[in-house]
């Protein structure tokens, strides 16, 4: 049993040192969303200091169980999708319309950037919230990375 | 979906025109009226004083026309089944008293008559407000003997939907005053209070962007004049505490447990919201 047990622990040691190598370390280096800090509306550097990948970014943003970004946002470059949601602004020209370091803001927590009464969430953000299931307790909607890949194609959409 | 298509494509020449920012342009809920066996159910009202909205839409002016039109023939509406075993629970003897609903209720037209449309109200032996089905349990443990239901059983499914029935096209009224108070704005706090890893209120949906999409869905008042409800997504009739936990689960909030003293208190409160509206139980929504 206790061989058992010290047989588990390498394997899953080895698993986790080949899932670090795999994803390029990422996780290990991004920045905690409690160390985030938003100013001026602004968050220039990256989460990750890794580019983010728009193609990736786009199949997060519209996941359902993802960014699920189209619950509220109309967006023509997805017109593929059915059932675009209007509570918040059409996105199809965002990146003309904001900076980078802006947009990651607004991704992150829009809260910091929009104010307390903006209906959306905020992606990177674990603190400060009630009664959160917990299922996702502690966890952040989507990954330092994740947040670079939406942030990455939401740069595609220019007028 | 077509017509989804339109109305967007409206809504951006509109923005085009006016310089208005997309979000301005809201979908109305439908102009339809509801009409059962030749009676007019009140679906839209003028918001008394005090109320966040101009006009009051129960949740039927949201749906489409086939969900509309089944709600408005008791013999489509799915609800209906359960309407039937509630029924034949009225009568139905049960518990070591010997007793069934009517041997103190009688005929249930007569004295179930309004009873919905003042829920939930202040139970005066267990000294605070209740919903409809904690006043049917406590009949059925304290009068008859009998277990108490479970709160989505089938059973009391069937009993709030026949009682509901009782009051249908009466105006939703229930007292939010005197002992009823502090339950009603323990209500509105939750209602206000973001929650979930999403940190969303009842009010950013249904208060500030009724009418406009969510994704597939509509988002409508939030009224809860119609529950019990049969709804599609369930395939089954629920109560209005199911619906509330649906709500708190989609933006990952722990939700309440059904009978619990929050979703009484937010039931009342919501059910206040929604004074003017015609009861509708059971209604039929997607």
């Amino acid at each position: 049993m206790a061989l058992q047990f010290k047989t588990c622990g390498i394997v899953a040691v080895t698993a986790l040192t080949a899932l670090a190598v795999l994803t390029g370390g990422a996780s290990a280096e991004a920045v905690k969303p409690g160390d985030v800090k938003i100013t001026d509306g602004q968050l220039a550097k990256s989460l990750t200091g890794k580019a983010g990948d728009p193609v990736a970014g786009k199949k997060t943003f519209v996941g359902r169980k993802l960014g699920n970004c189209l619950a509220c946002h109309v967006n023509k470059d997805t017109s593929k999708q059915q059932f675009h949601g209007e509570v918040g602004p059409a996105l199809d020209g965002a990146a003309s319309r904001y900076e980078p370091a802006a947009l990651r803001a607004i991704i992150v927590n829009s809260k910091q950037v929009f104010g307390e009464q903006t209906l959306m969430p905020g992606f990177y953000r674990e603190a400060g919230l009630n009664r959160v299931n917990k299922k996702f307790k502690g966890k952040t909607i989507l990954s330092a990375q994740q947040v670079e890949d939406v942030l990455a194609y939401v740069l595609t959409l220019k007028k | 979906m077509s017509k989804r298509i339109k109305v967007l494509g409206f809504g951006l020449t509109a923005l085009a025109m006016c310089g208005l920012s997309y979000s301005a342009v809201v979908a109305e809920p439908n102009n339809n009226q509801l009409m059962i066996d030749g009676k007019k159910i009140t679906t839209n009202v003028k918001a008394p004083k005090g109320s966040p909205f101009e006009k009051l839409y129960s949740g039927w002016r949201f749906r489409s026309a086939e969900t509309q039109k089944l709600q408005s023939d008791d013999f489509e509406n799915p609800g209906f089944p359960l309407v039937d075993l509630g029924t034949e629970l009225w009568q139905k003897v049960d518990g070591s008293a010997g007793k069934s609903c009517a041997s103190c209720h009688n005929d249930a037209s007569k004295s179930m008559k309004g009873v919905r449309a003042t829920m939930p109200k202040m139970h005066k032996e267990i000294g605070k407000v209740q919903s409809l089905q904690q006043h049917v349990n406590y009949c059925r443990t304290e009068r008859m003997g009998a277990k108490a239901w479970k709160w989505e059983s089938n059973q009391m499914l069937g009993m709030a939907a026949y009682v509901g029935l009782q009051s249908r096209g009466m105006p939703v009224n229930v007292k939010i005053d005197g002992p009823a108070k502090a339950a009603h704005d323990k209500g509105k706090k939750l209602y206000y209070t973001r929650v979930g890893q999403l940190d969303m209120s009842c009010a950013g949906c249904h208060e500030e962007n009724f009418g406009k999409m969510i994704r597939a869905d509509h988002l409508s008042q939030g009224q809860i004049n119609g529950f019990p409800t049969y709804r599609f997504k369930w395939q089954k009739m629920g109560s209005v505490h199911r619906r509330f936990k649906g709500c708190m689960k989609n933006i990952r909030a722990k939700p309440y447990k059904v009978g619990s003293d929050e979703f009484v208190a937010l039931e009342l409160y919501v059910a206040s919201r929604g004074k003017g509206l015609s009861v509708e139980s059971p209604a039929v929504r997607n």
